[in-house]
């Protein structure tokens, strides 16, 4: 009874968030917008535009592949915040570390011609690590050695990884501006890389029109590693005591400075990870359309999954398959797929405030719960 | 019936079930207007869980509340707060960095125009603060308060919020001598005024000193009323654990070996960047107890910081066994110089709370050998430990997956002295290591120090409590405004003596 309580509290939040957002989405599609219709068509709409995205995201062999080619960039940035959170740090850069890891294993991918195929691709994905691990770093050495608080730092990271990152790819101007240095110079006037040699592509899974590449693989061992990480080594247990109580942590012996930087280097090599494994597995070149929106979503994967690598994949999952089934949902129903969106953000909102959840379930937060919300450490220090 | 016999509170048949555990069972207890009610019970006996039911954090699982006899039902601690129901907790429910005025409206915010009237509040409460002379100035911040202005604040709030009935959970274990006297004024002069207080401690002679009446808990039921007039602290300790208890420690003459701990001219800054530790020098030989006594925030924190690894010397030496340690990390210390450290504040430094109990005992040993290879750790390793530990410790804990935080405090106490003795030691440092501990437990702890003792390994203790240091030391260093201002045998030592030290007074007769 007991461990099955223990089991289940964690994934109580969760449940009742996700469920929270899909009546308060529902309740928005039924009385915003198109105001036609009888009361019980317009309740009757939302049912059919879940239904639609239901389909949209499992009801077909496309829908199925769209899902995982979704799920693969959050689960590695869920992941992200996710370990950067159990060191007591809120990372919102994971987008910037995103795009520096593709600008990176871009550079990788787009040169070296003649290198063996897995020597090729290893170490344009390493590369993507070293560059969000770069961009990780900076904020963690910042707050070791400054003060400066991470949130801050990584939040102008990210503007600044952006604007590098179209620099780098910029096509140069009418007025004799230089193009940068990763700009495809056959692609006229568009500012974007070349395409990843094929040696340093990731394989598919299933191709074209599936499209699904071996990334989901990497990013689901890599989901498990860090479990392995956190919760079976020393190393683990030095992230999460920093986490949790800093003084115990210097109590203990941990280098409490030194934690803090490589959970940062981690995270942001996570990020950094999605980027290279988003830009060699699925688009083969980078332009700056293809930003770290996925960075900012990770925030959310991370808090619905309670910062837990398994749960994690479960949300990241949940995501991609609510970002894949957007499509069908505006075509069946010609309600702007953005309402997804809003129903994430909704999510967002519940996680993070479980409160608002204990007072529409009427529910008592569980004295017996000594853990806090992840979300209370992240403006401590 | 009049009203004079109806009891301001009662519980009748209150039970409460935490997985696992029974922490009361069918507890019925009554208050009545104008008495201290005292409450005793070995650690995790549930007094806390009571009070918290009582203050409405928690639900009974059985059972009803009474107040001035009529059944409530309380959700949550607003609801015992319009009851009359104020409570001061262990630890400090403040927002340091506010002011007194501010913490005291937190949550009932007076308005004026829109604006918070903090001007009608201050009034309040110096009001109050008159009242009962509690001298606390609605201005003051709160980190700039010492403990037990502190703990008046806590009393102002829920004086401010109506309170009739008083709840103090453990008030005197964080308190010096001099400011438990005056909570004890307070809490006569409180009750003359027809408010009604439930008083837990585990000191008995507190008891017998201030309450009116007494109920023993043990393992969740009520196992007794004592009637302080009549009374003893043997009398008690026997009714809470349920056997007699030494209460005095029992010990051989010291046979000290070589210099284990050399401290020289040590100087340090507290947390404020004030000068905390102004030269101090002393040493503890193997198998001898060094006492450290002074009265609270004369630079004994900060002593047991700097040797230990935590805090910064700005001048002076530490050697442990002849090797340098001035400013080495807490790792080296405890692990390459085999010492040992029980903090002062637990939840502080000693303890991670959502940890479970296994892995708070490995806090500061998961790196070792058997518990980790590499960094691989060893999950069965650290659980036998465990298993070891709860038992050999007497540590009351339903598994040693339980999170460490929602073990009663004395447990909690318990799990960090449990990690901590049973290392390989040469040196032994020990910070108010009976704070929040049963009677019955205490006697366990002092022998366990003793026995090291007697094994060789120097220890350092650090008490606010004299007899603790009386009972324990083989020679006592008195601390006063960042100094040593002498160091006594125990043989030569008063408590009058000591006393004067404490205050500050050199008497040029006791041997420094
Ligand atoms: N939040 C909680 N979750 C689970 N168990 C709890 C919780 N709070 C208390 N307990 C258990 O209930 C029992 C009674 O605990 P309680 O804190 O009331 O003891 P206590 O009498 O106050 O002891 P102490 O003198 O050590 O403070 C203990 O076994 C404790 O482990
Ligand atoms: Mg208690």
């Amino acid at each position: 009874m007991q461990s099955i309580r223990r089991f289940i509290r964690p994934l109580l939040i969760p449940f009742l968030a996700i469920l929270s957002a899909l009546i308060v989405g529902g309740l928005i599609m039924a009385f915003f917008g198109d105001t036609s219709g009888t009361l019980m068509e317009r309740l009757w709409r939302p049912v059919r535009a879940y239904q639609s995205l239901f389909e949209g995201a499992f009801g077909s062999g496309r829908g199925l592949s769209t899902t995982i080619r979704k799920m693969t960039p959050l689960l590695l940035t869920g992941l992200s915040v996710a370990v950067a959170f159990k060191a007591g740090l809120f990372n919102i850069g994971a987008s910037g570390q995103f795009v520096m890891g593709s600008v990176f294993s871009v550079a990788v991918g787009i040169n070296f011609p003649g290198l063996p195929p897995f020597i090729h691709l290893s170490l344009a994905l390493l590369a993507g690590m070293l560059g969000g691990a770069i961009w990780g770093a900076i904020p963690g050495l910042l707050k070791v050695y400054t003060g400066a608080h991470e949130v801050i730092v990584t939040i102008m990271l990210n503007y600044v990884a952006a604007l590098f990152a179209g620099w780098t790819v910029y096509a140069g101007g009418t007025q004799g501006q230089q193009p940068g240095p990763l700009w495809d110079t056959t692609a006229g006037p568009i500012s974007e890389t070349p395409d990843v040699l094929a040696s340093a592509r990731i394989p598919w899974i299933f191709g074209p029109p599936y499209r699904v590449h071996y990334g989901i693989l990497i990013a689901l061992a890599v989901a498990v590693f860090i479990w392995w990480l956190l919760y079976k080594t020393t190393v683990g247990f030095e992230i999460r005591t920093v986490g949790q109580n800093m003084k115990a942590a210097r109590y203990a012996g941990i280098r409490v400075r030194w934690t803090i930087i490589f959970a940062m280097i981690l995270a942001g090599g996570l990020a950094g990870l999605a980027g290279g494994i988003e830009t060699l597995g699925l688009n083969h070149k980078f332009a700056p359309e293809f930003g770290g929106g996925v960075g900012f979503d990770g925030i959310t994967v991370a808090l619905l999954g309670q910062t837990h690598p398994l749960g994690v994949i479960f949300a990241s999952f949940l995501f991609g398959a609510m970002d894949a089934g957007a499509a069908k949902l505006q075509f069946d129903t010609r309600i702007a797929q953005d309402i997804v969106q809003v129903i994430q953000a909704l999510v967002l909102a519940f996680v993070a405030a479980p409160t608002i959840i204990y007072t529409i379930f009427r529910m008592k937060p569980d004295p017996e719960e000594v853990e806090s919300a992840p979300t209370v450490n992240w403006g401590a220090g | 019936m009049s009203t004079e016999n109806i009891p301001v509170l009662e519980t009748r048949g209150i039970t409460k079930r935490f997985p696992g555990v029974v922490a009361n069972e069918d507890v019925n207890l009554t208050l009545h207007k104008g008495e201290i009610l005292a409450l005793l019970g070995e650690n995790g006996a549930g007094k806390s869980t009571l009070m918290n039911i009582i203050y409405g954090l928690y639900q009974p699982t059985e059972g009803e509340i009474l107040v001035n006899g009529t059944p409530v039902q309380m959700n949550n601690p607003s609801d015992a707060i319009a009851l009359g129901i104020g409570m001061v907790h262990q630890h400090f429910q403040l927002v340091p960095v506010m002011t007194v005025a501010e913490n005291i409206m937190l949550g009932s915010e007076s308005v004026k125009n829109g604006l918070l009237d903090t001007r009608a509040v201050a009034a309040r409460i110096s009001e109050l603060s008159q009242r009962y002379n509690l001298d606390i100035d609605p201005y003051a911040i709160i980190e700039d308060l010492p403990v037990g202005a502190r703990q008046r604040v806590e009393i102002v709030k829920t004086l401010y919020r109506n309170a009739d009935i008083l709840i103090l959970d453990e008030p005197t274990a964080v308190l010096t001598p001099q400011e438990i006297e005056g909570l004890f004024e307070v809490m006569t002069l409180l009750k003359n005024q027809g408010k009604s207080i439930i008083f837990i401690t585990h000191k008995l002679k507190e008891v017998l000193q201030v309450a009116d009446r007494i109920t023993v808990l043990r393992q969740g039921k009520t196992v007794g009323e004592a009637d302080p007039e009549t009374a003893t602290q043997n009398s008690l300790a026997a009714l809470m654990v349920g056997r007699e208890v030494i209460l005095t420690v029992e010990k051989k003459p010291a046979n000290p070996q070589g210099v284990v701990l050399a401290v020289e001219d040590l100087a340090a800054r507290n947390d404020l960047g004030d000068p905390a530790l102004r030269g101090v020098s002393f040493d503890v030989r193997a198998g001898e107890i060094v006492g450290v006594a002074g009265v609270q925030g004369n630079g004994q924190t900060e002593l047991v910081e700097v040797v230990t690894g935590l805090r910064h010397a700005d001048a002076g030496e530490v050697h442990i066994n002849g090797q340098r340690m001035t400013n080495a990390t807490p790792r080296a210390i405890t692990q390459a110089a085999a010492s040992c450290h029980v903090p002062e504040d637990r939840h502080a430094y000693g303890m991670v709370s959502p940890y479970p109990v296994a892995e708070n005992l490995v806090l500061n040993t998961y790196n070792l050998v058997p518990y980790s290879h590499g960094i691989n750790v060893d999950t069965r390793a650290i659980r036998s430990h465990a298993t070891e530990l709860v038992k050999q410790y007497d540590v009351r804990t339903p598994s040693i997956d339980t999170p460490g935080g929602s073990l009663s405090g004395g447990n909690q106490q318990k799990m960090v002295v449990a990690r901590e003795f049973s290392r390989d030691l040469n040196l032994l440092i020990a910070a108010q290591p009976t704070r929040g501990i049963d009677v019955g437990s205490i006697e366990f702890i002092h022998n366990q120090i003793v026995a090291k003792r007697d094994n060789g390994v120097a220890v350092l203790l650090i008490s606010s409590e004299l007899d603790e240091i009386m009972a324990l030391s083989d020679r006592i260093a008195v601390m006063y405004k960042g100094e040593i201002i002498g160091i006594v045998p125990r043989a030569e030592a008063t408590r009058e003596g000591l006393g004067l030290l404490m205050a500050g007074v050199k008497d040029e007769r006791v041997p420094v």
